[in-house]
C-alpha cells in the first residue's frame, strides 16, 4: 500500500501566495508552526532556548548586582527576591539546558543515523509547543508573583501547571529521539556504530525518561494540594522543597547528558582519524546518565563521616561515589579519550572544538564542586557554593550548545559561522562563566548564604566576589546575544557551506547543505562507525 | 561535494510503535512509582492513634470517618485481569491476520476498559469526600486521578486501534503488540495502586 502525502510542501505554498507579503508571512509562520521536519523542530527548540539564555544570564547579573550591597534593596523588591531566584533556576534548567540539547538532538540525530525523518515527528512537534507553552506559563506566572514561594495563589497554581505541561512536552520530544536511535538506523549501523552525539542523545534521553515522570508526579501532588488543600506539601513555601531537586545537581547533569557526546564527535573530526577507543567513549558517555539515579530517587548522598568506624565511613562513601562520582568519571573519560585521540594526530581547525571543550570543562568543574560540597567536613551546605556549581553546569551546557550550533550549522542552515566569531564568542562565554561561578565557590567557603540577596556579611572582599559574579553573568548575556545576532546574519547571508565543510565522518555530511526535506534520497548503507571515511581517499587519513 | 554512499537494502520492520510504547511504559512506571513512593513516605511519617477498640496503635493516615469502597476496587482489578486476556487475544489474532477476532477482542477490551473507568468513577462517588478536606484526601485524588487519566489514554489507544483494525489494518502486529503492552502496564499500575492505596490504605 502506498501513502500519499496530502500536505503541500513549503515551497509550493510560498509560490502560490507570493502576491501578498502578509499572506506569504502568515503561510511561512503556519508552515513553521505545523512543521514535521525534524530540522525545523530542532531549530525552534534551539532558537527559543538561546533567547531564554540571554534573559536568564541577564537575570543572574541582576541578582549579582543586588548582592553587591548586602544591607539594602537597590534593584529588587524584597518580596520579589524568591521569585527572581526561581525564575533564574527554572529558566536555565527547563528553558536553556534541557531544550537546547534536546533541540540539537532532534535536529541532528535522524541525519546521523541515516533516517529520513524523526520517529513520531508530530509527537516531537507537539513536544516543542507543549514545552514552549509550559515554560511560558511557568516563567510568566513567576513574574506575576507566582512560582515557588509566590504570593499570588492563582499564579502559583499556574506555575505548577506550566511546569507540568513543559515536562510532558520535553518527554514527548525525548521519546521521539530515543525511538529514532533505537528503530531508524540505516542498514549496517549497529548500536556500536552510532555516532557519539547520537549515542549521548540516546542515553541522555533515557535518563530524561527515567527522571522527568518523577518530577511530573510530584507536580501533580503539588498542584492538587496547593489548589485545594495546602496541607500536605507546605503550600507555596513547600514547592521549592519538593521540586528543588529538579533545579540542582545531580539532576542538572541529566539535562547535560544529551550533549556529552558533542565533544567526542567533534574531537574525532579534528583528529581526522577513526576513534579506536569508541567502546570506552560510549561507556563514558553512558555513565554520565547515571546521574538519573539521583534525579529519580531525589536523594543527595553526602559524606558526613561523623562516625569514626571504618565500616560506617565506607557505607557512606559507596552511595556517595555512585551518585556523585560516576557522572564525573563519565565526563573525565569523554574528555580524556577525546583529547588522547587529538594528541595522537595532526589536528585540524574545527572552530566548534573550542566551545565544546570549554563547555565540557565547565560541566566537569561544576561536578567537582558538587562532590566537594557534599563532603560534610567542608561545611558548604546552605552557601552560594551550590550556586557556583549550578552556574558552571548550566553555562557549560550553553557552551556545548553553541559548539553544536556552529558545528552542525552548515547542515541545518546551509551556511557557515565565521571561525573568528565562534572562537571569540566562546572565549567570552567561557570568561563570563568563570567570572560568574568561581567567585561563588570562593564566597561559599566564606559562608555567603544561598538563596538570599541581602542581609549577609562575612570577612573578606564580599563586594568583589559579587561584582565579579554580576559582571560574569552580564558577559554571558552579551556574548550569547552577540552569538545569536552573528548566527542570524551568517545563516541568512553568510558564506555558503560545502556539503562536508569539516571533512567529517558521519552520515549527515553525505547529503547536501542544508539537508533536504527528507534527508536522504535512498537509505544509505553503513559498513563501519565512520561511513564517510570508508568512501574518502585513503580512508580519510590525510 | 556530496558523498555517494551505497544504497542499503530495504530496512527491516522497525516496530517503532512497540518500542516507543515501551519507552512510554518506562516513563509511566517512573510516574506511578514516584507517586506511590511519596504516598508511602507520607504514610510512614503519619503519627499513630489507637484503633476504635483501643487494642492496638495504627497509623493516623486514613481519616477515621472515611471508608474505602473496596468492592468497587476489587471489581476494577478483576476487570483488568479479564482485559489483559482480551488485549493478548487481539495481539494473537493480529499475528494470524484474523481481522474478525482482532475487532472482537478490541471491542471487548473497550467494553472492559469502560467498565474500569466506571469503577474509577464509582470509587470517587462512594468515597464521597472533598479534595480539600485534608492531606490524605488531596493525595488520594492526585494519585487515583492520575491513574484514571492513564486509563483514559489507554481507552483512546484502544479506540484508535479498533478504528485502524476495522479500516483494514487488523494484521498490524506492531500496533496491537504496543496496545497490549500499554494495557499490561496499566494493569500493573492499577495493581500497585490497589495494593498500596486501596488495600493497605
Amino acid at each position: 500500500m502506498t501513502t500519499i502525502e496530502t500536505h503541500a510542501s513549503g515551497t509550493q505554498v510560498r509560490a502560490t501566495s507570493s502576491d501578498s507579503a502578509l499572506g506569504a508571512f502568515l503561510v511561512g509562520v503556519g508552515a513553521w508552526a505545523t512543521t514535521t521536519d525534524h530540522k525545523r523542530i530542532g531549530r525552534l527548540f534551539i532558537g527559543c532556548a538561546l533567547l531564554i539564555a540571554i534573559a536568564a544570564a541577564a537575570l543572574g547579573a541582576v541578582i549579582g548586582v543586588e548582592r553587591i550591597s548586602a544591607t539594602g534593596y537597590s534593584l529588587l523588591d524584597q518580596d520579589s527576591v524568591t521569585q527572581i531566584f526561581s525564575l533564574y533556576r527554572v529558566g536555565l534548567s527547563f528553558g536553556v539546558m534541557l531544550p537546547l540539547l534536546l533541540g540539537i538532538a532532534i535536529a541532528v540525530v535522524p541525519l546521523q543515523v541515516g533516517a529520513k525523518t524523526i520517529a513520531f515527528a508530530r509527537a516531537a512537534m507537539f513536544g516543542f509547543w507543549m514545552w514552549l507553552a509550559g515554560i511560558g506559563l511557568a516563567l510568566g506566572s513567576t513574574i506575576a508573583n507566582g512560582g515557588p514561594g509566590g504570593g499570588n495563589a492563582k499564579m502559583v497554581d499556574l506555575f505548577l501547571l506550566g511546569m507540568g505541561i513543559a515536562v510532558i512536552g520535553a518527554l514527548a520530544a525525548a521519546v521521539s529521539v530515543v525511538t529514532t536511535v533505537l528503530t531508524s538506523r540505516a542498514p549496517g549501523m549497529t548500536l556500536l556504530r552510532v555516532p557519539m552525539s547520537s549515542w549521548s542523545a540516546l542515553t541522555g534521553g533515557v535518563a530524561l525518561v527515567l527522571t522527568l515522570p518523577v518530577l511530573f508526579g510530584t507536580l501533580v501532588y503539588l498542584y492538587v494540594d496547593h489548589r485545594y488543600a495546602r496541607i500536605a506539601f507546605g503550600g507555596n513555601k513547600g514547592i521549592s522543597d519538593w521540586m528543588g531537586w529538579s533545579l540542582t545537581q545531580p539532576q542538572t547533569y541529566v539535562y547535560v547528558a544529551m550533549g556529552a557526546g558533542v565533544l567526542a564527535e567533534i574531537a574525532a573530526v579534528v583528529s581526522g582519524k577513526r576513534q579506536v577507543l569508541r567502546p570506552v567513549l560510549f561507556t563514558g558517555i553512558a555513565i554520565v546518565s547515571i546521574a538519573s539515579l539521583g534525579g529519580a530517587t531525589q536523594v543527595q548522598h553526602a559524606v558526613t563521616w561523623t562516625n569514626t568506624s571504618a565500616s560506617d565511613k565506607v557505607k557512606e562513601l559507596i552511595p556517595f561515589l555512585i551518585f556523585n562520582g560516576l557522572p564525573l568519571l563519565g565526563v573525565l573519560v569523554v574528555l580524556g579519550v577525546s583529547l588522547l585521540g587529538i594528541a595522537k594526530s595532526k589536528p585540524r581547525l574545527v572552530p566548534a572544538m573550542a566551545p565544546a571543550l570549554l563547555g565540557l570543562g565547565m560541566v566537569l568543574t561544576g561536578m567537582v564542586g558538587h562532590l566537594v560540597s557534599l563532603f560534610g567536613p567542608a561545611q558548604l551546605a546552605g552557601t552560594v557554593f551550590e550556586e557556583g556549581e549550578f552556574i558552571y553546569v548550566s553555562y557549560g551546557a550553553l557552551l556545548i550548545g553553541l559548539a553544536a550550533v556552529s558545528y552542525w550549522g552548515p547542515k541545518l542552515w546551509g551556511r557557515v559561522l565565521p571561525s573568528s566569531a565562534v572562537l571569540g564568542m566562546s572565549g567570552l562565554t567561557f570568561l563570563g562563566t568563570v567570572l560568574a561561578a568561581l567567585p561563588m565557590y570562593i564566597a561559599g567557603f566564606a559562608n555567603q548564604p544561598a538563596g538570599v540577596a541581602n542581609d549577609f556579611s562575612y570577612s573578606g572582599p564580599q563586594q568583589l566576589w559579587n561584582i565579579a559574579s554580576a559582571a560574569g553573568h552580564a558577559l554571558v548575556a552579551v556574548s550569547v546575544l552577540l552569538f545569536v545576532l552573528t548566527a542570524l546574519r551568517a545563516f541568512t547571508a553568510g558564506e555558503v557551506a560545502g556539503d562536508d565543510p569539516w571533512d567529517a565522518q558521519s552520515l549527515e555530511w553525505s547529503v547536501s547543505s542544508p539537508a533536504p526535506l527528507n534527508n536522504f534520497v535512498s537509505t544509505p548503507s553503513v559498513a563501519s562507525a565512520e561511513p564517510l571515511l570508508d568512501i574518502k581517499p585513503a580512508g580519510g587519513q590525510k | 561535494m556530496t558523498h555517494a554512499l551505497p544504497a542499503g537494502p530495504r530496512p527491516a520492520p522497525r516496530r517503532q510503535l512497540f518500542i516507543s510504547t515501551g519507552i512510554a511504559v518506562v516513563a509511566g512506571t517512573m510516574l506511578m512509582g514516584g507517586m506511590l513512593s511519596v504516598w508511602l513516605r507520607f504514610r510512614a511519617a503519619a503519627p499513630t492513634r489507637p484503633t476504635s477498640d483501643g487494642l492496638r496503635q495504627i497509623k493516623d493516615w486514613l481519616p477515621a470517618d472515611l471508608k474505602m469502597p473496596e468492592v468497587v476496587t476489587n471489581v476494577g482489578i478483576l476487570s483488568f485481569l479479564v482485559l489483559t486476556v482480551m488485549v493478548q487475544w487481539a495481539a494473537y489474532a493480529a499475528r494470524r491476520g484474523d481481522s474478525k477476532h482482532v475487532v472482537s477482542a478490541l471491542g471487548l477490551t473497550l467494553l472492559f476498559g469502560i467498565a474500569i473507568l466506571n469503577a474509577q468513577a464509582a470509587i470517587f462517588v462512594q468515597f464521597n469526600v472533598g479534595v480539600a478536606s485534608g492531606a490524605y484526601q488531596s493525595m488520594f485524588y492526585a494519585i487515583v486521578g492520575t491513574l484514571t487519566v492513564l486509563i483514559v489514554s489507554g481507552l483512546v489507544f484502544t479506540v484508535a486501534s479498533l478504528f485502524k483494525s476495522i479500516g483494514g489494518r487488523a494484521a498490524n502486529t506492531d500496533l496491537l503488540n504496543a496496545h497490549a503492552l500499554y494495557w499490561y502496564f496499566l494493569a500493573a499500575a492499577y495493581t500497585a495502586v490497589w495494593f498500596v492505596v486501596f488495600v493497605q490504605k
